[in-house]
């Protein structure tokens, strides 16, 4: 902490923080939407930014894509983040598949996909639910 | 160079992401989403992620896409406006951020050759696949060899994914008919 601002760390962290921007743009829109397409293409959107962040941490300065060419002073980008992340990839779409499955089954019963009301529907269930209960109960006790 | 490309990639995908937040049409916002991947695969080929890129162009904008378009065939096309509208969401995202950017700082450089991702499994892949493996693309060697577990894994939670949908939507068609049915 010699100096309030150094140009070389902040251009080599900015990446980072422009990813961390892009996140949260995600998140904003899984936390601040209510309707759940949405909410899963902001779920997206967060996963694109985490495999960025961890893609960038595998490049190399004057580096290429890791495949081999015939020169033997090449250097190569760390292939390992990108392994690791083309199988989050292909994981990510097979459960963004079963979200939207489960949307599908959502608006099936409940006739809505927006979030505040299916919770609505299921307070009014529930009340309907409490006041059978209440209704029923004194004619138990005469009976005993 | 590098980096004005890199910059105006991401500011054009933030705009984007931006622009999905305040979209109401769901079409819209599909087919916004699916610039997203696009956007995002020009910027893995710009950090030496060439099949990652090809991946999310064909995972992210193709198939996620026509799921989704799937998915609001079969619900809604407008999403409804808030009714009410809170400030607490922007408060936790930015907090987090916050927190995510103070976390950052004790990383290396971006293209730093000496940290320490680059320092220990990485160089010996790149080593050890023209000997062993003999195939010139360094990453599909480790996933179909070196880590082929790993795409094993992989491929076990792909499948219980596809489970968990064909139980989650068969009968549907079924059950759509029987409630619309003669009456």
């Amino acid at each position: 902490m010699e100096r309030i601002f150094d140009a070389e760390f902040a251009l080599g962290h900015m990446n980072y923080w422009l990813f961390v921007i892009l996140m949260m743009t995600g998140l904003y829109i899984v936390v601040a939407r209510g309707n759940l397409l949405k909410k899963i293409v902001g779920l997206n959107l967060f996963q694109v930014a985490v495999f960025m962040l961890y893609i960038s941490m595998g490049k190399i300065a004057g580096g290429t894509a890791p495949i081999l060419i015939d020169n033997p002073d090449q250097l190569y980008s760390n292939p390992l983040p990108h392994v690791l992340i083309l199988t989050a990839i292909v994981v990510g779409v097979a459960t963004t598949s079963l979200g939207l499955a489960l949307i599908v089954r959502i608006n099936e019963t409940y006739g809505t996909i927006e979030e505040d009301e299916v919770l609505e529907i299921d307070h009014q269930m529930y009340a309907a639910e409490v006041a059978e209960m209440n209704k029923n109960k004194p004619v138990k006790t005469d009976a005993a | 160079m590098e980096l004005t490309v890199t910059l105006l990639l991401f500011f054009a995908l933030v705009g984007t992401a931006v622009a999905i937040a305040l979209v109401r049409n769901l079409f819209a916002v599909v087919m916004l989403s699916g610039v997203t991947s696009l956007l995002s695969a020009l910027l893995f080929i710009v950090m030496d992620a060439v099949d990652v890129a090809f991946t999310e162009a064909a995972v992210g904008a193709g198939i996620s896409s026509v799921l989704m378009l799937g998915t609001i065939a079969l619900t809604a096309r407008h999403e409804k406006a808030p009714k009410r509208i809170s400030l607490v969401p922007l408060a936790v995202v930015s907090l987090t951020g916050m927190v995510l950017i103070y976390g950052t700082l004790d990383m290396p450089n971006f293209g730093a050759k000496d940290s320490p991702v680059q320092t220990h499994v990485g160089p010996d892949y790149l080593q050890r696949t023209p000997e062993e493996i003999k195939v010139p693309n360094i990453v599909t060697a480790v996933l179909a060899s070196f880590r082929s577990w790993d795409t094993l894994g992989e491929v076990t939670v792909v499948f219980t994914a596809g489970l968990g949908v064909i139980l989650l939507l068969s009968g549907l068609g079924r059950r759509r008919r029987r409630g619309r049915g003669p009456s």
